[in-house]
């Protein structure tokens, strides 16, 4: 991989994780380090369950678990979903363009798509059924939260700073041979 | 039964799509689909069309699927159409509020094709 590559996968990765590693952070909610552990847990549990069913049922492919030799990815579209009530966040969604395209067409039943509204509109549906079948999971929180409209943001030059105080979490997989992961950002 | 005419409400044209491949793949025969992206948009479809059937997302701009279905309801003409809640808010709290303002049934996002004739089929008969 290209070092400027590497360079700004880093930079990147740096911004969406800041709050979870960062000196002084604390994780969401002032519980034991077993309840958060377990809350984690289940947490990610949950996003990786929803992840997958959103991208068997309405992309019609399995998402595999991205290897650890995986290459550090950056990605150039993002779809954010917030997540406002008894769980305040966001639930993102981030790939190449590549992989976003292919994953309208799959979605649309067609061999590519060319039309770009198309790609974000899709992109951002399947953050927006991430989001609604996560929550649906978590007890509680179907009734508790409500989600916002999909964000969709083309590009990698960005960073996304939350100026709440909580956790990341994080799931890499492959889509069809394509880095792909999927975020939620917590605030306390 | 009689060949159908839907309307399909949904913001996402890519949804409003997945729908209607939706519909036909569950093998019903269709006559006519008709989509709006918004409920504004949907309520003058309805004055304007016979419909045998509508799918409504909830989280829409302009006029939400809920409020669409309470205004489509004071409309004497459309008080019979089915409307069929499609949406990832699938709270109880959600569902009782579309049932109680005359939804006549819910399908949570994502969806199968064999979800969506499971709950058309029903009312397209019926």
């Amino acid at each position: 991989m290209d070092q400027t590559l590497k360079d700004e996968a880093a930079r990147v990765r740096i911004h969406l994780s800041a709050r979870a590693t960062a000196p002084g952070a604390r994780p969401a909610g002032k519980t034991s380090d077993a309840e958060q552990s377990k809350a984690r847990d289940g947490y990610l549990g949950e996003l990786a369950r929803a992840a997958c069913e959103v991208f068997e049922i309405m992309v019609e492919t399995s998402l595999d678990s991205a290897t650890e030799n995986s290459s550090p990815f950056v990605s150039d579209f993002t779809a954010i979903v917030g997540i406002a009530g008894s769980l305040c966040g966001l639930v993102g969604l981030h790939t190449s363009s590549e992989c976003a395209r292919r994953m309208a067409a799959k979605m649309l039943g067609t061999d590519e798509v060319t039309a770009g509204e198309d790609v974000q509109d899709a992109m951002g549906e399947v953050c927006n059924m991430i989001a609604g079948s996560f929550k649906a999971k978590i007890a509680g929180l179907a009734d508790g939260c409500a989600l916002s409209v999909p964000t969709v943001i083309i590009g990698r030059d960005f960073a996304l700073f939350s100026l709440a105080n909580g956790e990341h979490y994080e799931l890499t997989y492959s889509f069809e041979g394509k880095p792909l992961s999927v975020t939620l950002d917590l605030h306390s | 039964m009689k060949p159908a005419r839907i309307l399909i409400v949904d913001d996402s044209s890519v949804m409003r799509k997945i729908v209607g491949r939706s519909l036909r793949q569950a093998g019903l025969d269709v006559v006519q689909i008709l989509e709006a992206s918004n409920g504004s948009e949907a309520l003058s479809l309805a004055r304007e069309n016979s419909l045998d059937l509508i799918l409504s997302d909830i989280n829409m701009p302009l006029m939400d699927g809920l409020e669409f279905v309470r205004q489509l309801r004071s409309i004497e003409a459309a008080q019979h159409i089915p409307v069929i809640m499609v949406t990832t808010e699938a709270g109880e709290a959600h569902v009782v509020q579309a049932l109680s303002l005359g939804a006549s049934g819910y399908i949570r996002k994502p969806f199968t094709p064999e979800q969506i004739k499971e709950r058309v089929m029903p009312l397209l008969k019926g």
